[in-house]
């Protein structure tokens, strides 16, 4: 009588309305009653306790996994966190030469290159779905949804090379010579935009991962969006409201979590992206305020230094502190998200 | 022309209606030049992929194994080692996977404190870096052993694969009505004779979309192999040996200075993207019928 104990009986209440029809199913109380009487005198077959054993322990291994994955990053870089202390974090030294490691200096990268992003991506990814669920004639809405959408699967390398072949050789030659000559001595720009033109960087490592999570978090928001009711949008468009009066009063309040979900998911994607960030960043490890300097993330430095670290060295423990710390960055966006999602609901 | 009629009549408009139609106009102008900005983006993305890509692409790329510049080389060996990687990697991951899906969707109540930490950390698990994993993989199968292998790399793209076959295998099975175990139970069949015959028997598109998914994912990565299979210039089919792939090539001859590896780079990227909206178009495409 297993099925009794089935896991719709506690769940289907908060699950999908796919569900709901699951509610007639349910066993009665007095059914259940029957069942524990008869329970004691039931067999649990071999086979059932295998097949259970089995599951449970392939449950097991993904816990053990990912316990395994923190657990050795934590002690691959215990060595540099013992060696520099707290100071490791923020510390902007990064000299394999003397042997000194700081992480700041990446972690600086990632923040700022993903913060680009997202600043970037965002207003592409609403106006974009705005404009899908708004403005667009079905038939085009439903091809450029398409697109966007198998575009969110391409992977991050092709995001690299298109960078490194279009966007760095544009940055160096038109938008750098560009701001140079016309900013050069504007106080408070003078020294973001400050540096050689190399066409690597912050700002070109922010526009690559910008248009590599803006399919992502478009074809997100366009699903929130369209699972809105119809019902309340023809009565704010009844009440003479204009299409951006229904998009911001009625939609963004609506869907303000899935929003929010989208925005953060899409964060977790840019933090520890590699190889879209590697080709385009310059890799040079300094902290300065120009977004237009090479720079690393922590990703980035990761790739590239962890083939020319001996094992058993202070750079590679260092390097796996970075990784236990990118760890730490990627959980925390995706219980950020979580607790979002459960505040607004 | 509304001017005029408006003058006539005497009506002026109530002038919080002209801001907010003002500010829809504003709104309708960022909406479209957003999503003319990102189609063409995107579409430049696909035009560079395309025209770069076919430009490289020969008979002599795909039938030819790596070698040095200005050698008339391919991408044989690479394409094959992906090609087994990537299907290693399924194998490992398939069985695990379902085994996970199937007992967070039939043994895991919400009052199983167990399950419930399982389905978060495979949520987890789903937005780790990929980089990482291949650090982790790096520490377990390749440093203990002294040298990269493929079976390292190929575990390493499991990891990756695992928790969105987990999701989706889980996410399938409950939508199964409950009274089909019910009827099974009633038949006199065991619990696992339920699950596997009818449960899963019942999702099989749904989960097979989830493992074809998990095989586009991780058919492109190129971060996990970098520490775990390496590459590898030549032929070789041993797992216990580093292994060219795919990605890891475009990632080492993009940046190359030698013009026919940067052009091999592009074939290779273009047969990715290819091999990946494949794949997509290909659950779309059931989806629909299903």
């Amino acid at each position: 009588m297993w099925w009794l104990r089935s896991p719709d009986n506690a769940r289907f209440s908060s699950q999908s309305f796919s569900r709901m029809t699951l509610a007639t199913a349910t066993p009665s109380e007095e059914a259940r009653d029957t069942a524990g009487a008869s329970r004691s005198g039931s067999r649990r077959s071999g086979p059932d306790t295998a097949f259970h054993f089995l599951v449970a322990a392939s449950a097991l291994l993904v816990l053990v996994v990912l316990g395994g994955l923190v657990v050795l990053m934590g002690i691959g870089g215990s060595q540099a966190f013992r060696t520099f202390g707290l100071g490791f974090a923020f510390s902007d030294v990064w000299n394999p030469v003397a042997d000194l490691y700081g992480a700041w200096a990446p972690l600086f990268g990632t923040i700022v290159s993903t913060l680009i992003g997202v600043a970037i991506a965002l207003p592409l990814a609403f106006g974009t779905a705005f404009w899908l669920t708004a403005m667009a004639p079905p038939r085009i809405a439903a091809i450029v949804g398409t697109a966007v959408q198998l575009l969110a699967a391409v992977p991050s390398i092709i995001f690299g090379m298109w960078g490194f072949f279009t966007i760095v050789p544009f940055m160096a030659r038109t938008v750098q010579p560009f701001l140079t000559h016309h900013f050069k001595h504007v106080p408070g720009i003078k020294f973001i935009i400050h540096g050689a033109p190399f066409g690597t960087g912050l700002m070109t490592a922010g526009l690559v991962l910008a248009v590599m999570i803006a399919p992502f978090m478009t074809a997100v928001m366009r699903d929130v969006f369209a699972a809105m009711p119809n019902m309340l949008r023809e009565s704010a468009y009844g009440l003479g409201a204009t299409r951006w009066d229904v998009m911001w009063k009625v939609v963004v309040p609506w869907s303000r979590s899935g929003m929010i979900g989208a925005i953060v998911l899409g964060m977790g994607r840019a933090l520890g992206e590699t190889m879209a960030v590697t080709f385009v960043i310059g890799n040079v490890t300094d902290v300065g305020w120009s977004l237009f300097a090479p720079r690393s993330t922590v990703a980035s430095l990761i790739a590239l230094q962890f083939p020319e670290s001996p094992a058993g060295s202070l750079r590679l423990s260092a390097l796996l502190a970075l990784g236990f710390i990118l760890m730490l960055l990627s959980f925390a966006s995706l219980a950020l998200a979580r607790m979002l999602r459960g505040n607004t609901k | 022309m509304s001017d005029s009629v408006v003058s006539t009549n005497g009506w002026k408009p109530n002038p919080r209606a002209a801001r907010r139609r003002s500010a829809d106009h504003v709104a309708t102008a960022f909406g479209m030049v957003m999503a003319g900005i990102l189609v063409l983006v995107l579409a430049s993305i696909l035009w560079t992929l395309l025209s770069r890509g076919l430009a490289g692409l020969s008979a002599a790329a795909i039938m030819k194994p790596m070698g040095p510049p200005g050698s008339s080389s391919g991408l044989a060996n690479a394409i094959v080692g992906s090609l087994i990687q990537t299907f290693l990697a399924l194998l490992l991951a398939t069985p695990l996977g379902l085994g996970c899906g199937i007992y967070l969707s039939e043994y895991g109540t919400d009052t199983n404190k167990f399950a419930s930490c399982v389905r978060f950390v495979s949520d987890v698990l789903m937005s780790v870096p990929s980089i990482l994993v291949g650090l982790f993989v790096y520490q377990v199968m390749v440093a203990p052993f002294g040298h990269f292998s493929a079976l390292a790399g190929s575990v390493a793209l499991a990891i990756l694969a695992v928790p969105i076959i987990v999701r989706t295998t889980e996410d399938m099975l409950r939508l199964v009505p409950t009274a089909m175990r019910e009827a099974g139970a009633a038949l006199g069949a065991t619990r696992w004779r339920v699950t596997l015959s009818l449960c899963l028997r019942s999702a099989k598109t749904g989960v097979l979309t989830g493992i074809l998914l998990a095989l586009a994912r991780v058919s492109g990565e190129t971060a996990p192999l970098l520490f775990t299979s390496l590459g590898n210039q030549n032929w070789s089919f041993s797992l216990t040996r580093p292994m060219a792939s795919l990605p890891v090539t475009i990632y080492q001859y993009a940046g190359a200075s030698y013009e026919d590896w940067v052009q091999l780079a592009w074939a290779g990227a273009l047969l990715v993207t290819m091999g990946v909206l494949a794949i997509n178009i290909a659950v779309r495409v059931s989806a629909r019928r299903g």
